[in-house]
């Protein structure tokens, strides 16, 4: 199971962060700052694992940006490493070669992504067509609502 | 579609995060963060009411600004409102902001509820999951009260659609997570485990990860997903990648879902169904052989995808550890990925790989694999990967290996990463003590771990060193010549000054025949080191000086003038103080005897497990060390591992306690726990630990205390009322009641012989309630201690109600003497701590051993002794009736032997013994001469001593 989510850029800062257990505010804000800290003194060629407290952390990197799962201890590793890249993947098609901006300036929809594919820290639907489709329902239910909108004015 | 969707048309959103990220510093951004809030709350405040769109617009930023790190408290309402909106998008941002700033407010609480409700109610699938996945991001106790019957519902209903049913699921799942009681199994388990049998691959994945949850919980329950499972998997592994359509990945079929399904049946042990089993069997051979099969791709998605496959296969084989034939082909394909080029699997290979170390089937498989391993830790660049291959050292070590094993990793920690070194040595010092077949090589190796990582070796694991010398004397002498050897070394770590001190002091006489290591030459070594020092380990190098003069009085003259120095005896560490000025006056006062005494050799140390291994568990947590013990696991890992653990004979709790015991009272290892301070010059016995006085406890407050009791006669515990009431009865006889009040009895028994006796005192617990924390000790006053010695044995801490316990005093009379020793008891009764002195009737006239001789001898011995000092006489009042037998009686308990017809007077008594101390034996006369008339003695008493005639005097004339 996650434990958590982080994505952060190259200079450490935080763009998406999602919590699969409750801790609090200053916890989650500790637990940012240490690891952000960790990964990125990391070098290129290390692996993409590593102990951290009683967890395991895998994380990569995806041009400017870092993201980065803890995972618990009987959990795989690897196939932790290819759900990054399905998120990835998603974003990429979703946005149309995602960048960094993208996800600053429409967080909300990496939000709703992720938990389309991802829920209480499992995979939900590991299918890149389901996802992407449940999204784009979702964003055609709004058109459909704006162009209802549009007309009635 | 993209492009449409981006921003959504909130504009103001976009322009406040591009302001933001203009800020050229942190000040200015806080200052536009804090402007945007104003607005927002006087909006949010305003009269006018706000369309649907604009608070999601404010929300939105609040919820920006709570992910950039700042606090918000407000807004909370708004976005809860936003919730029953019947537009999507409003609705959307509304769950967000809930499920990001979750807020334990329960009004707030309950109308969330209500519109999870309806929507949950409203048949509309967007909605639905929308509700759900709040549901599952939130995981509130409330939520869980609140939904708890009607997810399971949704989870099983024929017409729900298959997202709605993966979201449910999953919500279910977290909500069983966070709180399980609310979540009671029903009649929907069994429908939940027929979902592995459903069409839609989403709805199997989001199924099985609940499934293997609920099972760890409950795995009753759940065993028939195990047949669901393996039939499932079959046809996923045996299936044309092209068959799962998008649930292939990288063509890999349906990576995610195969690794759920084998990790469910690692709930489970191998299925006893024999089809079933071979079924499975099949496809982790399947799997493996996969694994040979040139890759579809290039790319590292295929790789992993398919690896992640293998590394989960190979986890459920080392979990069933039961097919050798499996154990050993993944301990093969293992080894082919210790030496992959990419990091990452040989990470995973090295990690793998100490689980498989402890199945008996593959640890000798994994063991040829050393070379690579130690490879592996010379050669990789990352740290972590490093790490792994130290933990599969330490795994795969055993007798055949571990002398290679033991040198490598010590070979490696005189480059390995600070960051690993600790546990490293942890690790050294563990498989060596495990693996000593001889001892010499043991001490070298930790002497090696001091030399290259002494700054790692934390206490623990000198302290271990040290039990272990004591404990095996055929070690002794080595140790001593090596750390001597070690010693010579210009610039040596202090761990090694503190062994070596502590070694020296001990055992420093074995070496001392060789002139190269001649007392003074030990003593000038250490005391080379001795400025370099740290306090604590000056404080033992004294210690060590003292154990010194007592091996050998040809260095005592030196060391009592570096005691004297200022610099010891004026030292402004109060500790080193204290010891300088009592170790000096103890090497005055004490003669040779009294200092072997209290000098002695440390008795063995109580065999318990290694606190190393304490340590590196409580380092590792114990779950992940792999265990050493040689009976191997079993069956199923997780459940047999604890029992092994227990094999092993842990008991953390009782390390633990002697850890902080160790660290809080002193910096030495010690036997056993010592409560009580102890006070060289004036205790003879110390109960728990004989004679390690280097166990002087260095807490200011006793340290002061300690130095007025040496300068001082007044500190000597006063026996408390009543406790001399039965004193001079035990005079003539050895057995009987010394002491009692409400609380306790005490009874002796005791027996002499020579210079030498044996006191058994009992001690009776005459209440309904323990006593707890019972410690007794033996103190003399400084005149005494040095005439008599008295030895106390342990005596058990806790006394049942009603109970008696027996403690043991092992005493010697070294010279005459006049006092007696004072017993302290001390125990909790009730919760009030008791103080209790009794005066122990321990006499000279103990020490006697009777003398018959003929008329003429004595007489002739009577005249000899007739100096005036020689003889004292006593004429008192009778304060018993005057009974012949009686006096009688109590001459000979008194311990002389009644000569007949040597006094003309029949009436008359006349007595022979002689007192044997350890240094001389002194004969005694004695006559009584009763005037019955009068109703008065006489008591004449000669001997060639004057204060035994004076003592013996005293003690018998108030005898009738």
């Amino acid at each position: 199971m996650f434990i958590f989510m982080l994505l952060f850029s190259r200079q450490g800062k935080l763009r998406l962060q999602k919590w699969y257990v409750p801790l609090s505010d200053k916890e989650k804000k500790k637990i940012t700052r240490e690891l952000v800290q960790t990964v990125l003194a990391r070098k290129p060629k290390m692996c993409s694992f590593l102990e951290w407290r009683d967890l395991k952390v895998v994380y990569k990197r995806y041009a400017s940006l870092y993201f980065c799962c803890a995972i618990e201890d009987q959990d795989n590793e690897l196939i932790t490493l290819e759900i990054i890249h399905r998120y990835v993947e998603l974003l990429d098609k979703y946005f149309g070669s995602v960048c960094e901006l993208d996800i600053i300036f429409n967080f909300e929809k990496a939000y709703f992504i992720l938990d389309e594919f991802l829920l209480g820290g499992e995979a939900q639907e590991t299918s890149k067509k389901n996802v992407l489709k449940a999204i784009e329902q979702a964003d055609l239910l709004q058109e459909t609502k704006r162009s209802i909108l549009k007309s009635i004015i | 579609m993209p492009a449409v969707s981006k921003g959504d048309g909130m504009r103001g959103l976009a322009v406040f995060i591009s302001d933001i990220r203009n800020c050229k510093s942190k000040e200015a951004e806080v200052k536009r963060i804090n402007k945007e809030l104003a607005n927002i709350r006087s909006k949010f405040k305003g009269d006018k009411a706000l369309d649907g769109y604009s608070k999601k617009k404010y929300v939105c930023k609040l919820l920006f600004i709570f992910l950039l790190g700042h606090d918000i408290d407000f807004g909370h309402m708004e976005a809860v409102n936003l919730l029953s909106s019947n537009k999507y998008t409003e609705k959307q941002i509304g769950y967000l902001f809930i499920s990001v700033l979750v807020n334990s407010n329960s009004d707030l609480i309950r109308l969330i509820n209500n519109a999870i409700k309806n929507d949950l109610a409203s048949r509309n699938s967007t909605f639905m999951n929308l509700a759900l996945h709040c549901i599952a991001n939130v995981g509130s106790r409330e939520m869980a009260e609140a939904f708890a019957s009607e997810i399971p519902r949704i989870l099983v209903a024929g017409d729900t659609m298959d997202s709605v049913k993966q979201s449910a699921a999953l919500c279910l799942l977290r909500l069983n997570r966070t709180s399980p009681d609310l979540i009671p199994m029903g009649e929907w388990t069994a429908r939940v485990v027929h979902l592995l049998n459903d069409q839609h691959l989403g709805v199997v994945t989001a199924a099985t990860s609940l499934i293997a949850t609920l099972a760890q919980k409950s795995p009753d329950e759940f065993k028939t997903s195990v047949s669901l499972a393996v039939a499932r998997l079959s046809r996923i592994v045996t299936s044309a990648s092209i068959d799962l359509q998008d649930y292939t990945y990288y063509f890999v079929a349906a990576p995610w879902l195969s690794v759920k399904l084998l990790r469910l049946l690692q709930c489970y042990p191998p299925p006893e169904d024999a089809a079933l089993r071979s079924r499975l069997t099949e496809c982790l051979e399947t799997i493996l052989n996969k694994a040979q099969e040139p890759p579809k791709s290039k790319k590292v998605q295929h790789s992993n995808a398919k690896n992640a496959v293998l590394f989960e296969a190979i986890a459920l084989i080392i979990h069933h550890d039961s097919e050798p034939n499996l154990l050993v082909r993944a301990c093969n394909q293992l080894g082919q990925f210790l030496q992959h080029r990419e990091t990452n699997l040989r990470y995973l290979a090295l990690e793998s790989m100490c689980t498989l170390a402890s199945s008996e089937f593959s640890h000798e498989a994994v063991k040829t694999h050393i070379e690579t391993v130690i490879s592996a830790l010379k050669t990789e660049r990352d740290v972590s990967v490093r790490q792994r291959a130290v933990d599969l050292l330490y795994a795969m070590c055993d007798r055949s290996n571990s002398k290679q094993i033991v040198a490598e990793m010590l070979s490696y920690l005189e480059t390995a990463d600070y960051s690993i070194r600790e546990e490293i040595v942890l690790k050294v010092a563990i498989l060596a003590e495990k693996y000593a077949v001889d001892y010499t090589w043991y001490v070298d190796t930790i002497l090696n771990l001091i030399r290259i990582a002494g700054d790692y070796v934390s206490e623990e694991v000198w302290y271990r060193v040290i039990q272990i010398v004591i404990n095996r004397d055929d070690v002794q002498g080595y140790a001593a010549k090596t750390v001597f050897e070690a010693l010579q070394a210009p610039a040596c770590h202090e761990n090694l000054v503190k062994v070596g001190g502590y070694i020296l002091g001990e055992f420093g006489n074995l070496i001392a025949g060789d002139p190269r290591s001649s007392p003074l030459v030990q003593f000038d070594l250490l005391h080379s080191k001795f400025h370099l020092c740290s306090v604590p380990t000056r404080a033992l190098l004294l210690s060590a000086y003292i154990k010194f003069i007592n091996l050998f009085p040809e260095v005592k003259g030196t060391i009592q003038d570096v005691l004297r120095s200022d610099s010891q005896l004026r030292n402004a560490d109060v500790e080193l103080q204290q010891r300088a000025v009592e170790y000096l006056r103890l090497s005055c006062i004490a003669s040779t005897d009294i200092l072997a005494t209290v000098l002695e050799e440390m008795p063995p140390f109580p065999e318990r497990e290694s606190s190393i291994l304490a340590k590196l568990k409580k380092k590792k947590g114990s779950s992940k060390l792999p265990d050493l013990d040689d009976s191997r696991r079993t069956v199923n890992g997780s459940s047999e591992h604890a029992e092994d653990t227990e094999a092993v004979n842990i008991n953390v709790n009782q390390t633990c306690r002697f850890l902080t015991e160790e660290l809080i009272s002193t910096d030495r290892p010690h036997p056993t726990s010592c409560s009580a301070t102890m006070l060289p010059t004036r205790t003879m016995g110390p109960i728990h630990t004989s004679t390690d006085i280097l166990n002087l406890n260095s807490t200011p407050s006793s340290g002061a205390s300690l130095l007025v009791d040496v300068f001082s006669d007044m500190a000597n515990p006063a026996p408390t009322e009543g406790s001399e009431d039965h004193f001079p009865r035990f005079v003539c006889k050895n057995n009987g009641v010394i002491y009692e009040n409400q609380l306790l009895q005490i009874g002796l028994k005791s027996e002499y012989r020579q210079n030498l006796g044996r006191m058994y005192v009992f001690y009776g617990n005459k209440t309904s309630t323990q006593f707890l924390s019972f410690s007794t000790s033996v103190t003399s006053d400084i005149v005494l201690s040095s005439h008599l010695s008295v030895q106390a044995k342990p005596v058990d801490p806790l006394i049942e109600a009603g109970a008696q316990v027996q403690q043991i005093l092992n005493i010697e009379c070294v010279s005459d003497f006049s006092d007696a020793p004072v017993l302290n008891i001390q125990f909790r009764y009730g919760g009030t701590l008791q103080n209790i002195a009794v005066k122990l009737p321990v006499m000279l006239n103990k020490f006697f051993q009777p003398t018959e001789m003929a008329s003429q001898d004595f007489f002739q011995r009577w005249k000899q002794l007739g100096a005036p000092q020689q003889e004292v006489q006593k004429i008192f009042k009778a304060q018993n009736q005057m009974d012949t037998d009686v006096a009688k009686a109590k001459l000979l308990g008194f311990g002389v032997a009644l000569l007949d017809g040597v006094d003309p007077n029949p009436a008359n008594f006349v007595g022979a013994g002689i007192i044997h101390t350890k240094t001389t034996q002194v004969g005694c006369l004695l006559r009584l001469e009763p005037n019955t008339q009068a109703q008065m003695y006489r008591l004449t008493l000669r001997t060639s001593k004057e204060s035994v005639s004076q003592r013996l005097c005293e003690l018998l004339s108030e005898q009738f």
